[in-house]
């Protein structure tokens, strides 16, 4: 699994800020962020803006691993999934401190910032995201339900 | 385009071979396929090796003249290229050989494919797997490849209804076809009992809804139609469609969690190409990596309706007495998956099926066969299909 510094530290902002990037042609967003849109392609050169995600979503599908790699082996039984943030991309990350029974598509998660890898005892420690299901009803990330520093209003259940 | 013909076929034992070497093992394949041809070493054009991760698994790049050299053309100096495509390398491999004689550059080529995995232990052969997946955005999180295709099942199960049970009849089916052929990794036939019990690997995937770690290879000799009959005496099997699409690397990046549009797409290119529909299809061998994998195929392929994959095991369409028999060789389920060999053993049973060649697991009389390869979980699909002449 990637042991180098400089990939990693190329995808900081990504990874610990879940920051893609938007389409100034048909306004779709991406994540990670892509050169191109692959819908505009041409027309999206030089339109890309970069676009900060709100970590909300929901599960689009799972698994409960039972075998993992070297670097998750002291993790299993943890579940992986497939979550469709609000903004439109999909990701994959690990679902934490939670239930494994409790993880189930369509679910509603959000974005928690966690270590994932270290490179042995002494080695580089990689951080990124992963998901927590949530407990209360999560509003989707649209401007009527964005308080006014810009933070998602939660509705109890 | 001229019409290119498979000549010669050849395959070694599949499984954990121990006391044999990658080189062994392609010039194994390679000399059994060029004795089946009736070519001569002077007779070939090009060869192209499909091989996923011989770096990884046996440290050794640079392959393409070494499967020459390893094959005694060395002093030919045939011109040789590997090309790779993670699972679908012999695939794409057999496909840049058919291009090449189509297109009137090349008369004789020789394709192989091979993987050496056992070499190195099963934490490393898992890593290397896990690079056809998406290293920054799928496996740096912690998802392991049966984990992407455990994740296809599910969503599968959810939005369809198919069952655990489906799945584990796939492999059933399988392994009961690989017993019947000498070559295959696994001869030994499971229950459906004995699958769903087996140990969990990623939930709902259990150990026996995996393809193996396997050790092997396979090659083919291809050639023109026209100058086919300089070489062979033997029924000439015809390449008529070939078809190759793309994806997203990342499953999550598709439009769908549960049809492969790469395997789509390939197969409209072939079936365009052939004249053919799904319904011409007398048999398949298709890329079973996990038993899922072969759900959704018989699906995309068109040979049963969306979503329908389960049902169509359930009502043993594709058993091998099936309307449509799937994976008549043991598939990769049973035969094993020596990634880089996988797509070029399926044209070597679909050329042995068609030249009525399968010994004892020999279809009755079939006439288009087609062989589906993947790579990775969906981002390239490489078909082929072939009638006998």
């Amino acid at each position: 699994m990637p042991k180098d510094v400089p990939r990693f530290w190329r995808e900081i902002p990504q990874r610990y800020n879940l920051i893609g990037n938007q389409c100034g042609s048909c306004d779709k967003v991406f994540f990670p962020p892509r050169v191109s849109c692959p819908y505009c392609r041409r027309k999206s050169i030089g339109k890309m803006t970069e676009k900060k995600l709100s970590g909300n979503g929901e599960i689009v599908t799972y698994s409960i691993l039972h075998v993992g790699p070297e670097d998750f082996e002291n993790q299993v039984p943890y579940p992986i999934a497939i979550i469709q943030l609000d903004e439109g991309p999909r990701i994959t990350a690990q679902i934490i401190d939670c239930d494994i029974n409790d993880v189930k598509i369509g679910i509603r998660v959000k974005s928690t910032f966690r270590k994932i890898q270290q490179d042995g005892n002494t080695g580089a420690i990689y951080y990124g995201y992963k998901f927590l299901i949530c407990k209360d009803k999560v509003a989707k990330y649209e401007p009527e339900n964005l308080d006014e520093s810009g933070n998602i209003v939660s509705i109890e259940r | 385009m001229r019409d290119v013909a498979v000549i010669g076929v050849g395959i070694t034992k599949f499984g954990e071979l121990w006391n044999k070497s990658f080189r062994q093992l392609t010039a194994e394949a390679g000399s059994k396929a060029i004795l089946d041809s009736g070519v001569d070493g002077k007779d070939i054009d090009a060869m192209y090796v499909g091989s996923m991760s011989s770096g990884r698994f046996v440290g050794q790049e640079h392959i393409g003249a070494l499967v020459a050299d390893a094959s005694g053309f060395s002093h030919l100096h045939i011109p040789s290229t590997r090309v790779e495509g993670a699972c679908a390398s012999g695939g794409l491999a057999i496909r840049q050989g058919y291009l090449s004689i189509a297109s009137g550059m090349n008369d004789v080529v020789i394709v192989g494919g091979i993987e050496k995995m056992n070499d190195v232990g099963g934490t490393s052969a898992t890593e290397t797997l896990a690079t056809a997946a998406d290293q920054e955005w799928e496996s740096f999180f912690g998802v392991t490849f049966p984990g992407l295709y455990a994740m296809m099942a599910k969503r599968h199960m959810y939005e369809f209804g198919t069952t655990k049970e489906q799945l584990a009849k796939v492999a059933v089916k399988n392994h009961a076809n690989g017993v019947k052929n000498p070559n295959a990794q696994y001869q030994m036939e499971i229950t459906v009992d004995k699958a769903l019990n087996a140990s969990p690997v990623a939930d709902p995937l259990g150990l026996l809804d995996c393809s193996p770690v396997t050790d092997g290879a396979a090659a083919v000799v291809l050639c023109s139609v026209e100058k086919a009959k300089e070489f062979t005496q033997k029924p000439l099997v015809k390449i008529i469609g070939s078809g190759q699409a793309s994806d997203t690397l990342s499953l999550h990046g598709r439009r769908s969690i549960t049809t492969l549009d790469a395997t789509v797409h390939a197969a409209n290119m072939a079936y365009k190409q052939s004249n053919k529909s799904p319904s011409d299809i007398d048999f398949a061998e298709v890329h079973d990596c996990f038993t899922i994998a072969e759900i959704c195929a018989i699906e995309d392929l068109g040979f049963v309706e969306k979503g329908k994959g389960g049902y169509a095991v359930d009502q043993n369409i594709t058993t091998f007495d099936g309307s449509k028999p799937v994976n008549t060789s043991g598939g990769l389920k049973s035969k094993g998956h020596p990634v880089g060999a996988t797509g070029v053993a399926q044209i070597v049973e679909v050329a042995q099926q068609l030249r009525g060649d399968a010994g004892n697991r020999q279809l009755s009389n079939p006439h288009v066969g087609l062989a589906h390869n993947v790579g990775g979980s969906g981002a390239t699909c490489v078909i082929h299909i072939m009638e006998g002449m």
